[in-house]
């Protein structure tokens, strides 16, 4: 699999490591509510197809990045930064 | 009595180069351009191994990657690799070949006897053995099979060959060099692309090397010589593609010519992929079709026209199609008298005109009831209306062609069954693949070559332009025609006619199969085992899965294939394992410090991909013994020790402290500028991430330090939250774990240390008290002090640049000489902080809360902190939680051990106990075992006594639960 880093370009899958789901809103820092956090945190859809997640470019500029995977198939639908 | 002989005939072995090679332990001879097989068969052996269940003797049936039976342990030099497919396997001088599966000898085979117990061995015994009631008695068989079944073993001993590993790049990847794949290749290089060309065999050119004509050895030529001059192209002989992953990744495993290594397994990232891999003979279902002498028909064309070697003086051919002509013609114009038992009833009239004017006869609508001879075929008896004996040397058998659909179905795509030639095809092809060939179903050599250009052209839109690909001056192709016989075998026979003939599984078994349900496809392959051989049942797959269709009365297009996987032939574990192996399985990371270490008598051990100084040879021999001494050097006098493994984090920007105070349960918002604080982080999860203490060096600036464990993980965390989340905060982070060494210096004396390393500097307590920072310069370089405590003595942490971290520890050893320092291990480092009850790696298991390590306190009440909502959750909050007590040992001469579980004292010794063990060690001030530990309900039973059950070795060891702060709980030692 090949992961395109918005700041490097195509590199291979293992230059990257995976950060999980990025399709939800991390509440905000001081809302000390325990349901928002729950969800946030134990809450995920498992689809079978596109998913929005997190990537960072571990072995080469550490960026992090959302990236639509299909996976299924892991087709990159698209990345955003 | 041989039923082959080599023949005075033009081919790709080469007479002038004589190779010598054992068989058996006897010196055998071979040429050039031979493989295993060819060689062996032209010295009229026949009889080669042993079948895997029943002991059956077994010869050669194909000529290449899907031979099921001859397949034999060879090597050079000592070296041996086990199940050697003889049928590609290069002839080479000096080879050892042994034959498998039999003892004490071919010809004499004791484990014979399972021939007579074949009802105890047919499909479902080991299913059923394994999967049924008596579970225990596959643990008693299975030993016993394994010395009776097995193939070839593997050495015990360490593989001493050499392995590679490469990654490389190419527009078109063409695999397999026969009339399709060398045109399509051909094509892609006339464009100027980045050709890779990929040959399993040791030869370009596929079945044109089988064909006996002279024209299309020009052509294959021709191509090969064009291929040769483009500089583009890779051409790469010996080289089997073995799987296909995503973003066309393809795994090709490579055997170089030269010996620089043995195996070369390259990951190919193709641009695009055009599959040329040809197509693979079907052998025919009946009585006994595994006798030696019994081949595919299309091998002994192969071993005729490529390597001269052709049967005595009669072979039988048995088909349902027409290419077994192309053999039966080949073999009678070389002077071999040919019979045809044909299964169809009607045949064209070109091949009865052929086959008329050889001398051939044809008997029309039969087939073989049965074959004569055991360990070499003497002759075979017709079924149908012509039930006569023929004597003979071989048979050759024809079922058909399946298409090598493997590689196209490794990215999910099903094949589908084509009824014109009854086998079946890719499903379809990814968008960057291609196909040409008798992979597709074509099986005409012009369409062939034809198709591989088309399939370049689609590869490389490009191509346009460029010159079209001359063909060979051939007959245009013939129609293929197949009337499909996929059981061919009389009902009383069924049991000796094998569907697999690797792992022995007959036509009885597949109807065993069907009776007791196992109708899936899936099912029929882990209730029989066909096709679960080396081979994965090339030869096997389709003949069987046709016969269950059959039986449960569905077309083959209802009852589909098993799933295709890689590797597509057999790897050398040490293909795949490459040089990542001792020494370099994984990355060694090394301190600044480690050659001083080096030379300086440290014994050292790994933690994490460190490598750290363990113990010093000064204090003992033995870790137990030196630890000891350290220990009591560092409580008592001054030592210094190697920190540099510690994560190290430079934190900037007018926002730090505030991210800081996000990020520590506790608050950092307000530490003041030279001062440290011990912080603890927790995940958004509310569970203990990591701990580490953080220091300001000025307003927008402070120096973090991370567990060695979690330097890696806490460096990506920090960046995630600055870049993902907290955009609006202004920081930077910046990793200086590898540029940055560090030392402790500990102990009552290490003041006085630091003041005869540093005269010029004050370093009174009042100029550096507890958790005080100070930076300055010595000669020139910059040095960081803390005064920090791993070990609860009075102790200062010492950084500075990576490249001058030696410089600065000889000096501070040198500076204090006169006070007796002396370096100390990690094993001392850890002992003096269990002491002190400071939590550490092996205690942290990534489930902790705080409160579960007794550091509840420490989080700030009225701050927002990550892991604060989460952290309150009620299983957080369960009472029975497992958390961190002390425990001290209350027997004398016993010993407490890491991991060891715990009990209460009145608990029956047995499960999963109440805890256990996370660190241990000797007490020197204490003098007695003491040690960490997670246990149910944990300070809630301080004075209670527990029982430490070691069951490997037998121990159950009274202790108590006492305060995890062994020594100084007032901190007095400290702030000294
Ligand atoms: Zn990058």
């Amino acid at each position: 699999m090949r992961v395109p880093c918005p700041h490097c370009g195509e590199r291979d899958v293992a230059e990257f490591r995976y950060g999980g789901d990025a399709s939800k809103m991390r509440p905000t820092h001081d809302t000390g509510d325990l349901k928002q956090w729950h969800d946030y945190k134990f809450v995920f859809d498992n689809p079978k197809g596109p998913h929005l997640e997190y990537w960072q470019h571990v072995y080469g500029c550490r960026q992090w990045f959302k990236l639509n995977r299909n996976t299924a198939t892991n087709e990159i639908i698209g990345g955003e930064k | 009595m041989t039923a082959f002989k080599r023949i005075d005939k033009q081919s790709h072995i080469d007479r002038t180069k004589l190779i010598s090679f054992q068989f058996d332990g006897k010196m055998t001879n071979g040429f050039a351009g031979d493989t295993l097989a060819s060689a062996l068969l032209a010295n009229g052996k026949t009889l080669l191994g042993r079948s895997f269940k029943y002991h059956r003797p077994r010869g050669i049936i194909g000529a290449g990657i899907e031979e099921p039976n001859a397949l034999f342990t060879t090597g050079i030099g000592g070296r041996t690799e086990p199940n050697t497919i003889s049928t590609t396997a290069e002839l080479k001088s000096g080879i050892t070949a042994k034959s498998q599966n039999a003892w004490p000898s071919l010809n004499f085979d004791l484990m014979a006897v399972n021939q007579l117990l074949s009802p105890l061995f047919g499909a479902g015994f080991y299913y059923k053995t394994f999967m049924g009631p008596f579970k225990k008695s596959w643990m008693m068989y299975e030993p016993i099979i394994r010395k009776a079944a097995g193939l070839g073993a593997a050495l015990p001993d360490l593989d001493t060959a050499r392995y590679d590993m490469r990654y490389m790049f190419c527009d078109v990847l063409v695999i397999g060099s026969g009339p399709a794949g060398l045109a399509a290749a051909v094509t892609a290089a006339r464009t100027g692309a980045r050709v890779v060309l990929a040959e399993q065999d040791f030869e370009f050119g596929g079945s044109i090397l089988s064909s006996g004509s002279e024209e299309l050895e020009r052509w294959r030529k021709t191509q090969i010589a064009e291929l040769e001059k483009s500089s583009e192209v890779r051409l790469l002989k010996r080289t089997t593609a073995q799987g296909i992953y995503d973003d066309n990744l393809v795994v090709l495993n490579h055997t170089p010519e030269s010996h620089s290594a043995l195996m070369i397994t390259e990951q190919l990232r193709a641009r695009t992929i055009i599959m040329a891999t040809g197509a693979i003979e079907r052998p025919l279902v009946f009585a006994n079709n595994d006798r030696p002498g019994v081949m595919l028909a299309s091998a002994l064309r192969t071993y005729l026209n490529r390597f001269s070697v052709a049967p005595k003086k009669r072979a039988v051919i048995v088909t349902n199609n027409d290419s077994a002509y192309a053999t039966a013609f080949d073999l009678a114009e070389h002077d071999v008298a040919v019979t045809v038992a044909e299964h169809r009833s009607a045949l064209s009239g070109d091949l009865l005109a052929k086959a008329a004017q050889l001398g051939i006869a044809i008997f029309p609508s039969c087939g073989i009831s049965d074959v004569v001879g055991e360990k070499q075929m003497r002759a075979v008896r017709l079924s149908g209306r012509h039930a006569v004996t023929i004597e003979c040397d071989v048979l050759g058998m024809s079922g058909g062609w399946s298409p090598a659909v493997h590689l196209t179905s490794h990215g999910g795509i099903k094949p589908k069954f084509d009824e014109k030639i009854a086998a079946f095809i890719p499903g379809g092809f990814a968008k960057s693949h291609f196909g040409a060939g008798a992979v597709k179903g074509t099986f005409g050599l012009l369409a062939a070559i034809r198709e591989g250009e088309v399939a370049a052209r689609a590869a490389l839109p490009e191509c346009k332009k460029i010159k079209e690909l001359d063909l060979p001056a051939i007959r245009e192709d013939r129609k293929y025609s197949i009337q499909p016989i996929w059981n061919a075998a009389e009902k009383a026979n069924e049991k000796y006619a094998f569907v697999d003939f690797q792992n022995d599984v007959t036509v009885k078994d597949i109807r065993g199969a069907h009776q007791e349900g196992y109708l899936s496809v899936e099912h029929l392959k882990r209730y029989t085992t066909l096709g679960m051989g080396t081979d994965q049942g090339k030869t096997s797959n389709i003949n069987a899965l046709a016969m269950m269709a059959d039986l449960r009365g569905l077309a083959m297009s209802q009852a589909g294939t098993t799933t295709f996987r890689p590797p597509y032939s057999p790897i050398t574990v040490g293909a795949i394992a490459g040089r990542t192996v001792a020494a370099h399985f994984r990355p060694k990371r090394l301190s600044p410090l480690h050659d001083w270490h080096v030379n300086n008598g440290a014994t050292f051990i790994e933690a994490g991909l460190w490598m750290r100084a363990w113990y010093y040879n000064w204090a003992g021999n033995t870790p137990e013994a030196a630890y000891i001494k350290e220990m009591e050097l560092v409580r008592q006098n001054v030592g210094i020790a190697d920190v540099s493994t510690l994560g190290k984090i430079d934190v900037q920007g007018p926002d730090a402290a505030e991210f800081l105070n996000r990020v520590y349960v506790n608050g950092f918002a307000k530490l003041p500028v030279g001062r440290a604080r011990y912080g603890v982080m927790l995940n958004d999860d509310g569970v203990v991430l990591d701990d580490g203490t953080t220091s300001r060096i000025n307003d927008t600036q402070f120096y973090m330090t991370t567990t060695t464990a979690q330097a890696g993980e806490v460096m990506s965390w920090l960046e995630y939250l600055l870049q993902m989340h907290w955009t609006d905060l202004d920081v930077h982070v910046t990793s200086l774990t590898d540029q940055w060494g560090g030392m402790a210096v500990s102990g009552p004396n290490s003041r006085r240390a630091l003041q005869l390393a540093f005269p010029e500097i004050d370093i009174t307590n009042e100029a550096l008290p507890y958790l005080g920072v100070m930076d300055f310069k010595f000669e020139g370089v910059g040095v960081r002090v803390l005064r920090l405590s791993f070990s609860g003595e009075l102790a200062y942490e010492v950084h500075c640049s990576a490249d001058y971290t030696t410089a600065l520890w000889e000096h501070i050893l040198n500076a204090a000489a006169p006070l007796g320092i002396k370096p100390y291990g990690l094993e001392a480092l850890a002992s003096l902080r269990i002491e002190k009850g400071h939590v550490a790696g092996a205690d942290l298991d990534h489930r902790n809360t705080l409160d579960d390590l007794g550091l509840g306190k420490m989080a700030g009440k009225d701050k927002a902190y990550i892991g604060k909502e989460l952290r309150f959750r009620e299983d957080c909050q369960a009472p029975e939680r497992w958390s961190l007590v002390g425990i001290e040992c209350m027997e004398d001469g016993a010993k407490l051990r890491g991991g060891a579980i715990l009990f209460a004292a009145t608990d029956e010794i047995k499960g999963h106990g109440r805890g256990y063990i996370t660190s241990v060690t000797w007490s020197t001030e204490l003098n007695k075992y003491i040690a960490l530990a997670l246990y149910n309900g944990g300070m809630k039973h301080e004075g209670k006594e527990i029982i430490c059950a070691f069951p490997l070795k037998n121990e159950n060891v009274k202790a108590r639960i006492v305060s995890p702060h062994f020594i100084d709980k007032q901190g007095e030692r400290l702030h000294a």
